[in-house]
């Protein structure tokens, strides 16, 4: 069981939390990611490791709610407790000194590539960050970027901040106005990361994007989160989460992320409560177990 | 029935296993078999002739001692007959369950000469429940402490049973779970209908009480290198299970509704996706739909007859070979047609068709017949041209087999394995070539068995506590 040391929200229904786990934060590396069970009868879902301290030992997780799980996870504060964490999971991101290198967050997808961009940026590249959100709240970590990145762009689909426009305008635009780019990291939606894998193919510029399938045990033993690159099977949990983007079939990753949605749609209508009153009550029993 | 006659004994019939009634049972996850009552259980035992040398004992991977604890159950001692095996399998409730009796001990006991062995796994069972039901002697003996630390990787049965002895002989023993339950394939891949959970955690918290340490949620490799564990234990032992599903290689393996028998299992197992949203894991929703399941094995089994219980209207088991080459127990293959389960045998995927939205709608089978003998002497299935046919299907789950996970050999690069990725072992003692590390159960074998795991659990626990005693002799 691991304690929630710090909770609060950063943008519309995107949470941060600070959570303890020592050991964790001390093998934690950019690109890897966890997966964690709130309760009992909890689905484990995997989260991206935004963050850690080893020395203080917590990390950080960035959580949009979008489903049952999440909504649930978002209710959470400070002084809580999730009942399983498991990680660091999955492969490292590959660092290296590119040259110039742009990280692209659409989303929650800022929160997963920031690690990634900050890990970037100690390598010595030029670090240029572009963040996607729907209006101004959705723009998220700006500030962070802007303390690990040469350059910021936020840009908002209804033009509310930053550059009026999708994130791949905007890279798009960078690449005509002569920018010399070396590496693109692209994390968000699917349509996205699909979207910018079409703006560099043609330039040759070396892409990555951070694959999220369903997941059940994050360990390669049951391959629910396989993924097609490059016409070949792949187990995302532990060949990933980061491939090619110019490789990756985004096509087969969206239909399989469909899967459950009948599924996902019902437990998260006609069962929000009946989460909220078993996780509630679970953490209830905890919180006792905790102070006796 | 003090003083029988080996011939009396002899003509007492063998005792079948009272059962759910098939249509029942095939609707519910509850235990299919409900065991034998104390009556049944010391008339069964009765018939064992109490061999002067007990070839059944040969036939038990672990060698437990078959006549000495069925004679007890005659007696009606069953706490003793519990305690003699528990001096050889450290969890005899389970192996009276899963394991396939008919090719092991009771295949070769001599009553299965002229008519049917001595019942061993169901008296096993017995004795086992009887003793997990009614008693709360504690008569294990734990040695004196040593001082000396085991990791065990990984909390199947290889580990469990390692686990188990080792704490026994006084050495302090923590195991280390990738999972958030302990129990391996016992806990995600075999169904509450053959192996109750509860069974399982009844045996977990009995080598709790006993003093070994569960850490979950915990993946050596990922989580802390096998590496860093050998600074703070003397000793280690790797039973990480083969976890990694092979598919067909056919085109379609990506369409939704397409699942691993890890995956299938595990979400309704484990997460128990059957009480979903109760639970909040998702599975298909098999209700009057139609399943096709790929294997013979116990695990195609277990998929097929888990997606009965879901309500499937059809299940199917699709099978290259013969029912003979099934590798299946007999007992769940008889089990799962009297639930209703369609066999189709001599037949080979050629392809998952989905629709436009991706999602499965139908396999396409190429018919086999039994061609000339190979140089095996077995007569391997050939395609029966233009015999090719399209079955509708809502579901399809891979049982075919699992490769070695790569985790603890990526993170271990000394570690030698085969090109399999299993590692490699000195059979007699579980050695690997890593001095004070140890490993066995399915991630040397490849996918075996249960009380074969356990067996490889015992033979490492020896050599390590030998180990221990002497770190100079390895
Ligand atoms: C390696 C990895 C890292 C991730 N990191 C983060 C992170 O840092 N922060 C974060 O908020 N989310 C992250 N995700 C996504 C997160 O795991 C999902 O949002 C979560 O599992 C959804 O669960 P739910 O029950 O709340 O929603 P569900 O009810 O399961 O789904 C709700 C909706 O989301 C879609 N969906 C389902 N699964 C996913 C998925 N894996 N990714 C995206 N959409 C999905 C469904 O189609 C559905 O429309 C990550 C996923 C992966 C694989
Ligand atoms: C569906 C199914 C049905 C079966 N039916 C039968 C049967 O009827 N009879 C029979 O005898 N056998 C049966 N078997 C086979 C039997 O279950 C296995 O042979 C046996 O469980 C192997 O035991 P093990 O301890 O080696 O591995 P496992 O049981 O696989 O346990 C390994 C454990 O290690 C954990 N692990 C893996 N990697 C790591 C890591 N890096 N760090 C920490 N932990 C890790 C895993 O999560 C798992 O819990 C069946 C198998 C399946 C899948
Ligand atoms: S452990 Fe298995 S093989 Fe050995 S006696 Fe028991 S049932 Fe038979
Ligand atoms: S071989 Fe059969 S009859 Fe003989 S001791 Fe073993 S179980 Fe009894
Ligand atoms: S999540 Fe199971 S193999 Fe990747």
């Amino acid at each position: 069981m691991n304690k929630i040391l710090e909770a609060k929200f950063i943008g519309p229904d995107i949470k941060l939390f600070k959570i303890d786990a020592p050991k964790i934060a001390l093998k934690q590396k950019a690109g890897q990611f966890i997966i964690l069970r709130i309760a009992e009868n909890g689905e484990r879902i995997p989260l991206t490791i935004a963050d850690s301290d080893k020395t203080e030992g917590w990390i950080t997780l960035i959580v949009q709610g979008i489903g049952a799980t999440t909504k649930a996870l978002n209710q959470l504060e400070a002084g809580d407790f999730v009942r399983d964490l498991v990680g660091p999971l999955g492969q490292a991101s590959h660092i290296e000194n590119f040259g110039t290198a742009v990280s692209i967050g659409g989303g929650v997808g800022t929160a997963i590539a920031y690690p990634t961009a900050k890990a970037l940026k100690e390598a010595g590249n030029k670090v240029i960050s572009i963040i996607g959100g729907r209006s101004k709240q959705h723009v998220i970590l700006e500030n962070e970027l802007a303390a690990t990145s040469d350059e910021v762009y936020p840009c908002t689909d209804d033009g509310s901040y930053g550059f009026h426009g999708f994130v791949t305008q905007k890279l798009q635009q960078l690449i005509d106005s002569g920018e010399k780019i070396d590496f693109v990291l692209a994390i968000g939606p699917i349509p996205m990361m699909s979207a910018v894998a079409e703006v560099t193919r043609p330039h040759g510029i070396k892409t990555v994007v951070s694959l999220n399938p369903v997941m059940v045990d994050g360990t390669g033993m049951c391959g629910g989160c396989r993924a097609y690159v490059d016409g070949k099977q792949v187990f995302v949990c532990v060949d990933g989460p980061e491939f090619d983007a110019h490789l990756v079939d985004f096509k087969i990753l969206q239909q399989r992320n469909r899967t459950y949605g009948i599924q996902e749609q019902a437990a998260l209508e006609a069962h929000m409560c009946n989460i909220d009153v078993v996780y509630n009550e679970e953490l209830k029993n905890k919180k006792i177990a905790e102070s006796i | 029935m003090a003083d029988l006659k080996t011939k009396e004994r002899m003509q007492i019939p063998r005792h079948d296993m009272p059962e759910q009634e098939p249509h029942e049972r095939a609707a519910n996850f509850e235990e299919v078999n409900l065991g034998y009552s104390i009556e049944i259980a010391m008339e069964e035992a009765e018939r064992c002739i109490r061999c002067k040398n007990p070839v059944c004992v040969d036939g038990c991977p672990v060698s437990v001692k078959i006549p000495e604890f069925i004679k007890m159950i005659a007696d009606g001692k069953f706490d003793e007959a519990a305690e003699i095996l528990k001096t050889d399998n450290a969890l005899p409730a389970v192996c009276g369950r899963v394991c396939p009796q008919e090719e092991q001990c009771e295949a070769v006991c001599v009553l299965a000469k002229k008519g049917k062995p001595v019942a061993i796994g169901y008296l096993e069972r017995f004795a086992a429940d009887w003793q997990r039901n009614h008693s709360n002697l504690k008569h294990v003996h734990v040695q004196e402490k040593t001082g000396k630390k085991v990791a065990i990787v990984g909390g199947g049965p290889a580990g469990l049973s390692c686990a188990g002895d080792l704490i026994q002989m006084g050495h302090d023993v923590t195991v280390f779970e990738a999972l958030h339950e302990i129990g391996g394939v016992l806990v995600y891949g075999i169904p509450e209908f053959r192996l109750p959970k509860e069974i399982v955690r009844a045996e977990v918290d009995a080598l709790h009480e006993l003093g070994v340490e569960f850490v979950t949620n915990y993946v050596i490799g990922l989580t802390e290198t096998i590496e860093e564990l050998q600074a703070r234990f003397d000793a280690i032992f790797i039973g990480v299970g083969a976890g990694l599903p092979y598919f067909l290689n056919v085109p379609g393996e990506h369409l939704n509704g397409v699942y691993s028998s890890n995956e299938f299992l595990t979400r309704v197992n484990l997460m128990k996706a059957y009480d979903f949203p109760n639970n909040v894991t998702p599975i298909y929703d098999l209700k009057d739909k139609n399943v096709a399941v790929f294997g013979g094995g116990n695990t195609a089994m277990d998929a097929v007859r888990t997606s009965k219980r879901m309500g499937a209207k059809r299940a199917m088991i699709c099978y290259r070979r013969t029912e003979k080459e099934m590798p299946a127990r007999v007992e769940e293959i008889k089990h799962a047609k009297e639930e209703g389960i369609e066999f189709m045998l001599l037949v080979a995927p050629l392809e998952l068709v989905g629709d436009d939205n991706g999602v499965l709608r139908a396999i396409k089978l190429q018919q086999m017949e039994l061609g000339e003998p190979d140089s095996s002497g077995r007569r391997r299935p050939v395609p029966i041209k233009d015999a090719i046919e399209e079955i509708p299907v809502d579901a399809v789950v891979i049982a075919i087999g699992n490769g070695s996970n790569p985790i603890i050999s990526q993170t271990t690069p000394e570690l030698i394995v085969n090109k399999w990725g299993n590692i490699l072992v000195d059979e007699s003692n579980m050695k690997t070539n890593m001095k004070g590390i140890f490993a066995g159960g399915d991630i040397v074998t490849g996918g075996a068995t249960v009380i074969l795991a356990m067996g490889a659990g015992r033979t490492a626990s020896k050599a390590i506590d030998e180990y221990l005693k002497n770190p100079e002799t390895w």
